[in-house]
């Protein structure tokens, strides 16, 4: 009991440790494939370091829902750090308080109170950041929901520790239709909730074209910080989820003596480098997408979500 | 039931192939269409390999081969020589029907391939028949649909292609034994239709300046002056 609720804090570690790091080596990669030298991975350390050590500035014109947004934002990933299976294959202390859905709220929290805050401030570039992030995450939303349903109708389950324990259990549930299409529709998801390219540019800094990035233009200091903590975090947790659960859940902790689980962080982490390279395929082998070529995408994820229901209902799936 | 490993790679390459036939719904270059298609006649020659290594089958084998030389080599070579390559990079083919629209109906074949199947495969537990018969069929189904919906003359005939491609992969699960000769007599035929259309497409293209199949049902009467 005592070294579960121990491993749990251990995967929270992981998941603060690591995020900026994943970033920094996104940033690297899609450097060196530009061969462009790139700032050093470590770079989001500093960053994050720089503004922690900076004033925070806030405008009078603000409410609460500003202030409070960054903590959050910072806050939320967290929580669902704790829900899923980061480091080993059997369910922690906290694994039955809440399912896929409960994360999938939790995220869906800190996007929400990050749109009220860009559009708090008053700042032009805000709101207009803000309407597109919820633009693409309304058309999320139904591939979410799908996903989530085909997930847990496979395996008579939400919680997502059960459902990792599906896949691995025989070959003809991995290779499954129903699975790959899958993988495929959630891994359009994280390009689009990830602010990745055929989406959003996450290097992007100009403000017409932003969509994620516009929303923490307002803020300073801490709250900067904060938010750029907890935007990486985020994507580092839906990483996770895609991977440990849904694509490959190997290299996860079997054992349950504190070495096991030790060892389980240089092959989760090889892991996420080897979704990087992908990631960094993908998003130098597209272009970013017109704003209102963003529907045909997520509806192409929706669609291929749904024939994976369809597939895993009916014999055969 | 316990599968093989060449069975479950089979039912992997059954949903790549689905999304390939999306891919081809969903695209709207010219050059993108062909490159999915190649993909999935890929797919399919290794499905078939895949089963003939598993049930020991010599018509797979070949089956396998005729698909990689007809479709992955002959198929793509015939059409690119035939038409210039600015025919290929052009996009936006004008559809009859938008391009999410045609997902959702292409989601809804699917759906029909899956209800018109289920009873029938409900009947066998072989995995492979199971896998491949639905999908198949919505393979069928979707080239049927891009051969209405698209309105140039090329995706229209891998819409026909992409019908051979889902029936062969309905074949495979359930007639594993098929004639050398329906086969060959197969992959020649599709070969030749590629050359014909290509041709015919060329041809109109030199005279009328468009290969838009929409655009052909008036009469164009020749400038006398």
């Amino acid at each position: 009991m005592i070294e579960t609720i121990g491993y749990n804090l251990l995967q929270v570690l992981f998941v603060l440790a690591f995020a900026p790091l994943y970033a920094g080596v996104l940033a690297r990669l899609k450097e060196m494939v530009q061969s462009k030298r790139g700032p050093s991975v470590v770079q989001p350390y500093r960053d994050i370091w720089k503004l922690f050590h900076k004033d925070q500035i806030v405008s009078d014109q603000t409410t609460w829902i500003f202030r409070v947004t960054p903590y959050l934002v910072f806050v939320m990933p967290i929580f669902v750090t704790i829900l899923i299976p980061v480091l080993t294959d059997y369910p922690l202390v906290f694994a039955f308080m809440g399912d896929m859905l409960a994360g999938g709220f939790f995220l869906g929290l800190a996007g929400f109170f990050a749109a009220l805050a860009a559009v708090d401030t008053g700042n032009p570039y805000g709101p207009m950041g803000a309407s597109r992030t919820r633009m693409v995450g309304f058309l999320a939303e139904p591939v979410f929901m799908i996903v989530f349903f085909t997930v847990s109708f496979v395996s008579q389950s939400t919680i997502p520790y059960i459902v990792q324990q599906k896949w691995v259990a025989n070959a003809a549930a991995f290779f499954s239709p129903a699975h790959v299409l899958l993988l495929i529709a959630f891994l359009m998801l994280i390009l689009a909730e990830g602010g990745r390219i055929p989406v959003d540019n996450p290097s992007g800094h100009f403000e017409l074209a932003m969509i994620d990035e516009s929303k923490g233009l307002e803020f300073s200091g801490r709250g900067a910080a904060l938010m750029k903590w907890g935007g990486e975090m985020k994507f580092l947790v839906l990483t996770c989820i895609f991977l440990n659960v849904l694509v490959a859940p190997w290299g996860l902790a079997h054992g349950h003596a504190l070495a096991n689980v030790l060892t389980a962080i240089p092959q989760i982490l090889f892991k996420i480098f080897l979704f990087s390279l992908v990631l960094i395929v993908i998003e130098t082998s597209l272009a970013k997408l017109r704003l209102f070529r963003i529907s045909e995408f997520l509806g192409a994820a929706f669609i291929i979500s749904v024939a994976a229901m369809v597939t895993s209902i009916f014999p055969g799936g | 039931m316990s599968t093989s490993i060449p069975e479950a790679l089979n039912t992997l390459s059954a949903g790549l192939i689905l999304i390939s036939a999306f891919a081809m719904v969903a695209t709207r270059q010219v050059q993108g269409v062909l490159r999915f298609f190649v993909a999935q006649s890929v797919l399919l020659a290794g499905s078939s390999f895949l089963l003939a290594y598993s049930r020991a089958s010599v018509h797979l084998w070949a089956l396998g081969a005729i698909t990689i030389v007809a479709k992955v080599l002959a198929i793509p070579w015939v059409l690119r020589r035939l038409l210039p390559a600015e025919f290929y990079e052009r996009r936006e083919i004008s559809q009859a029907v938008n391009i999410p629209t045609s997902l959702l109906l292409a989601l809804m074949l699917t759906i029909v391939a899956e209800v018109l199947m289920g009873p029938i495969v409900a009947v066998t537990h072989d995995p492979v028949i199971r896998v491949n018969l639905p999908i198949g069929l919505a393979g069928i189904l979707i080239g049927a649909y891009s051969l209405v919906a698209r309105r140039e003359a090329i995706p229209q005939l891998i819409g026909i292609l992409a019908m051979e491609n889902g029936a062969f992969f309905a074949g495979v699960a359930i007639a594993p034994e098929l004639p050398l000769i329906a086969e060959l007599a197969v992959a020649v035929d599709v070969v030749l239709i590629a050359v014909v259309v290509g041709l015919l497409t060329r041809n109109i293209r030199e005279t009328v300046g468009t290969t838009e199949a929409a655009a052909l049902d008036e009469l164009k009467e020749e400038a006398t002056a």
